[in-house]
């Protein structure tokens, strides 16, 4: 026990010597969350806009009244003619143009209809398809305003309840994705560094004289990874709560747990990417292709898996990341017990005792 | 190296592009319909007949239903309260529930406007076919609105990812490459033979840049030909413009790698913050979210990020057709961060320690 | 029997294959409580698979290997207690200081924490390394670097100790400064295994073996092998082995 001590102490030298990646790898979680929190967000307000107004009569102006004073949209300009609208454009300053054809009041006031034209810049599709569907939806409204008296025909009006995150914040989301990306990236990352660097500078050879086993030379380097992690995840889900107001409904002590099976999980891989890597640079790489890209993009971090085609849905269900998504949403943002959360968890800890599995077959092997 | 730069681009289009979607499918709903008349029936089945929407469950308990949100297994319910018809006939109108698991806001925001022009449809279908009303919608006014989405009339969001996907993987495979190397030969020792060498600076992180600025070049060439037989993006402007644009742009990329090269020790500590460095610039650079709707401070930010310019152009040249005259704001930003960054990684670098 | 209490490295008929290659083909030799044996031998001739065996980092495929009154196929771990170890990389960690490297290889060896002050304090007297104690390794010189590695080897005080290729790359005055610690030890009765490309520095040794292609080709004392072979330094054995093989 003592020995592992030392060594133990050995590891969290090495950590804290290297200032640098230590900035790093606290500054990571801080940064990102920020982005995610303030700048990464969908919610679509002062889109610029402009108005090709070829009636100039005061409806068209009433309603053009209502459709900047939204808070959606801003008048970026008037337009005087259509050849001006690609033009606009192409200059990538505006996003939709709104055409209100000639006489419109009259038409309205004469043949009790009008003609109002709708062109977006589809060239970024959500943006777009949301844009018209505002546009859309406060015309109608100004339609309801000028026709008081009108008796609604038959309707249903559907009542929206957001379940988890009223307000639609992208936080809720980034949270415990920036918790899965990072843990797999320190945990797994770093020790695969770790290990292949000792085989590298050949100290690995003189540990393995040593009295010390094999499995306390493992153990001993994961340790300080599993705390320096764990002070991540805390990190992480304080910044949520206080900073951002991401709710905790479920019990901590549960999350908490779960996290560090997540750790132990990404660990174990780290361990098998360096058995099965010789130098720094390959296991650096394959950490990064394998886990960066994916724990980024197959976890459902950002894009929903449901909307993937088959074989990536697939290959989604081997990524670690993915199930502990799951579970930390469930946990924090639903609020659910174990009861809800059990087959994910049992599917980490499979993954977790494979990844042991081969690395101590992998590792026996090697010290032949 | 050489499968690396072959295969990542191939691995990452096709992966990216397929999984960095919000084209919303598939979208799973729980009916809970507690009517059960002819009317609560044909608005489920004019979801079902949606693209977007699959009935994953019926039941009449609206707890059960909101277990198969907690569970994971729907995304939405819509519940149709007990004599929802009749209330509809006598009244003209009646409410129903939709209840959205809004974990992810995007996707709960499109699930929603989806619902909601599913339901509108069907007034207009009711209203229609009741012909009741019909008298009074004569003497109402009315707006038509004509919509058209111009440059992706589909709304076919690969059009809109692969040009940015494009660039992340040009920038991705130079920065790297640039950003290991001078470390590496430190590593190795190589560069002391560099050193004692009567090799200018500026000759020497030249001479450093140039091939990968090539191998850059081609990657781009490379994955416009996969973006055009796999996907078949428009490419609306002139290739040439875009060529152009990136030379400058990978001088920019290239020299912030050599840099962070030159400050650093070790390969491991380049990698780390070649990532940094990557992860706030992609996330910055409007390739999943617009720059619009960033907060004015962090719009302001931007102005610094060459990613988001390239990505500008190579969105307005290759879908919109844009050209020189519209993007050279941008294009001039980049010619002043090439020569900056490039002045800032000769000067770095010292052939004495 | 008298003779095996002596012999604190004992080695019969040793194969080790890896597959169809044999890496070792039936070696013997002994090597005795308190001597310097040189271990020489072409790039691949099989050096350092024996010395893995030797440390238990390896099991050997047939043969009988007692390493200080050990059996290297069953008691590999206690084997590993009583010897140090000294690879080719100088095996210190470049990020940690002097003392901090003394601490941790004194750790792993089980050493309590008062003791492994005491005799820190001892070793750092003696190679006149107060001064550094708090430098980060990879701020010394590799001659520095050198001595400590080795002092850091035999810190644990075992009984046999193995260096392999000890003195790669460094200047001709550290080298003899090395030795002169070496030497020091043997007489303190502790053994040393020794690989070297050096051919002056096997003339230290008190008696060599060459491997030529995994077998023991000659195992005697300097002299007598410089006699036999008719030349005036090791370097001419050497040469001589090497063309009767081919």
């Amino acid at each position: 026990m003592k020995r592992f001590k030392g060594f133990v102490i050995k590891e969290f030298y090495h950590i804290f010597r290297d200032v640098r990646t230590m900035a790093i790898l606290f500054g990571i979680p801080i940064v990102q969350l920020l982005l995610f929190g303030f700048v990464i967000t969908n919610e679509i307000k002062d889109a610029k806009i402009a108005i090709f107004d070829q009636s100039k009569d005061n409806i068209t102006q009433k309603l053009s009244q209502k459709i900047l004073s939204s808070g959606y949209f801003l008048l970026e300009k008037n337009l005087n003619n259509y050849n001006e609208i690609n033009q606009s454009f192409k200059e990538g300053n505006i996003k939709l143009v709104i055409v209100f054809e000639k006489d419109f009041a009259k038409h309205l006031e004469k043949e009790r209809k009008a003609n109002l034209q709708i062109i977006s810049d589809a060239s970024e599709p959500n943006t777009a398809n949301i844009l018209v569907n505002y546009t859309i939806a406060i015309t109608n409204d100004f339609l309801k305003e000028i026709n008081p008296n009108a008796k609604v025909p038959l309707q249903i009006i559907p009542e929206v309840r957001m379940l988890y995150n009223p307000d639609l914040k992208g936080v809720f989301m980034f949270v415990p994705g920036i918790m899965a990306m990072l843990l797999m990236l320190i945990s797994a990352m770093m020790t695969s560094i770790s290990i292949t660097r000792e085989k590298e500078t050949g100290t690995m050879e003189v540990l393995l004289v040593s009295p010390l086993k094999p499995i306390q030379i493992i153990v001993g380097k994961v340790v300080p990874y599993v705390f320096l992690s764990f002070i991540n995840a805390v990190v992480i889900l304080i910044l949520g709560k206080f900073v951002f107001g991401v709710p905790i409904n479920g019990s901590i002590l549960l999350l908490l747990g779960e996290s560090v099976l997540y750790i132990l999980t990404a660990l174990s891989l780290g361990i098998m990417i360096s058995t099965l890597t010789k130098t720094q640079q390959t296991a650096m790489l394959i950490s990064m292709l394998v886990l960066m890209l994916p724990s980024i993009l197959l976890s459902g971090f950002i894009f929903p898996i449901e909307n993937m085609p088959t074989p990536l849905q697939f290959i989604c269900q081997i990524m670690p990341p993915k199930w502990f998504i799951i579970i930390i949403k469930n946990i924090m943002l639903k609020g659910v017990g174990f009861a809800y959360v059990w087959k994910e968890t049992l599917i980490l800890f499979g993954m977790m005792v494979f990844f042991i599995l081969v690395s101590v077959k992998k590792f026996k092997i090697r010290l032949e | 190296m050489i499968p690396i730069i072959f295969v990542m681009p191939i691995v990452q289009l096709i992966v990216l592009v397929h999984a960095a979607t919000f084209e919303m499918k598939n979208i799973r709903m729980v009916v809970v319909d507690n009517d059960y008349s002819s009317t609560s029936k044909k608005l489920v089945e004019k979801f079902q007949r949606s693209p977007f929407f699959i009935i994953s469950n019926r039941t009449n308990s609206y707890k059960l239903a909101e277990e198969d949100i907690k569970n994971g297994n729907a995304e939405v319910v819509i519940s149709i309260p007990e004599n929802f018809e009749k209330n509809l006939i006598r009244e003209n109108k009646d409410k129903l529930q939709l209840v959205v698991n809004a974990i992810n806001g995007t996707s709960a925001g499109l699930i929603n406007a989806y619902s909601i022009s599913v339901i509108s449809e069907f007034n207009k279908e009711l209203a229609g076919r009741n012909g009741k009303p019909a008298a009074a919608i004569i003497s109402q006014k009315q707006i038509n609105t004509f919509y058209s989405f111009w440059y992706n009339p589909e709304l076919n969001f690969k059009t809109f990812m692969v040009p940015g996907i494009l660039v992340l993987l040009v920038t991705i495979i130079g920065f790297l490459l640039s950003g290991m190397n001078v470390v590496r030969e430190k590593e190795i020792g190589t560069i002391e033979q560099i050193n004692v060498t009567p090799i200018k600076k500026y000759q020497f992180i030249i001479g450093k840049l140039l091939p990968f600025w090539f191998i850059a070049l081609f990657e781009l060439a490379f994955g416009l030909t996969v973006g055009k037989l796999l996907f078949n993006i428009p490419m609306v402007g002139s290739l040439g413009l875009v060529f152009f644009v990136a030379s400058i742009y990978l001088i920019v990329i290239l020299s912030m790698g050599l840099f962070v090269s030159t400050i650093t020790n070790t390969q491991q500590q380049s990698m780390l913050i070649s990532f940094f460095i990557m992860m706030i610039f992609i996330l910055m650079s409007g390739l999943f979210t617009s720059i619009e709707n960033m907060p004015s401070w962090a719009q302001t930010i931007t102005k610094f990020n060459p990613v988001a310019y390239f990505i500008k152009i190579m969105r307005m040249v290759l879908l919109k057709g844009s050209g020189f005259a519209e993007i050279k704001t941008e294009f001039f930003s980049l010619l002043f961060f090439a020569f900056t960054m490039l002045s800032l990684a000769v000067w770095r670098y010292r052939k004495t320690s | 029997m008298q003779e095996e209490t002596e012999n604190i490295i004992y080695v019969r008929d040793l194969v080790k294959k890896f597959g169809n290659f044999v890496a070792n083909d039936h070696l013997s030799f002994e090597v005795k409580k308190g001597e310097i044996f040189g271990f020489l031998g072409a790039n691949g001739a099989g050096k350092t698979t024996t010395i893995r065996i030797l440390c238990g980092l390896s099991s050997p495929t047939s043969g009988e290997i007692k390493v200080a009154g050990f059996d290297a196929f069953k008691e590999t771990e206690k084997i590993k207690r009583n010897i140090g170890y000294m690879s080719q990389k100088f095996s210190l960690y470049e990020d940690l200081t002097v003392t901090e490297n003394i601490r941790f290889y004194g750790g792993i060896y089980g050493i309590s924490r008062k003791e492994i002050k005491v005799r820190t304090q001892i070793l750092l007297e003696k190679l006149k390394f107060e001064e550094v104690k708090n430098t980060l390794i990879k701020d010394l010189p590799l001659g520095w670097r050198q001595k400590l590695a080795f002092s850091v080897a035999i810190f644990h005080q075992p009984k046999i100790v193995f260096l392999d290729e000890p003195t790669g790359g460094v200047d001709p005055i550290t080298r003899r400064q090395f030795w002169e610690m070496i030497y020091e030890e043997a007489h303190n009765g502790m053994t040393i295994f020794v690989t070297t490309h050096y051919m002056d520095e096997a003339e230290y040794c008190d008696r060599i073996s060459i491997m030529v292609e995994g077998k023991i080709a000659a195992l005697d004392t300097p002299l007598n092998l410089m006699k036999e072979y008719e030349t005036k330094n090791m370097e001419g054995v050497f040469l001589k082995l090497a063309r009767n093989i081919e």
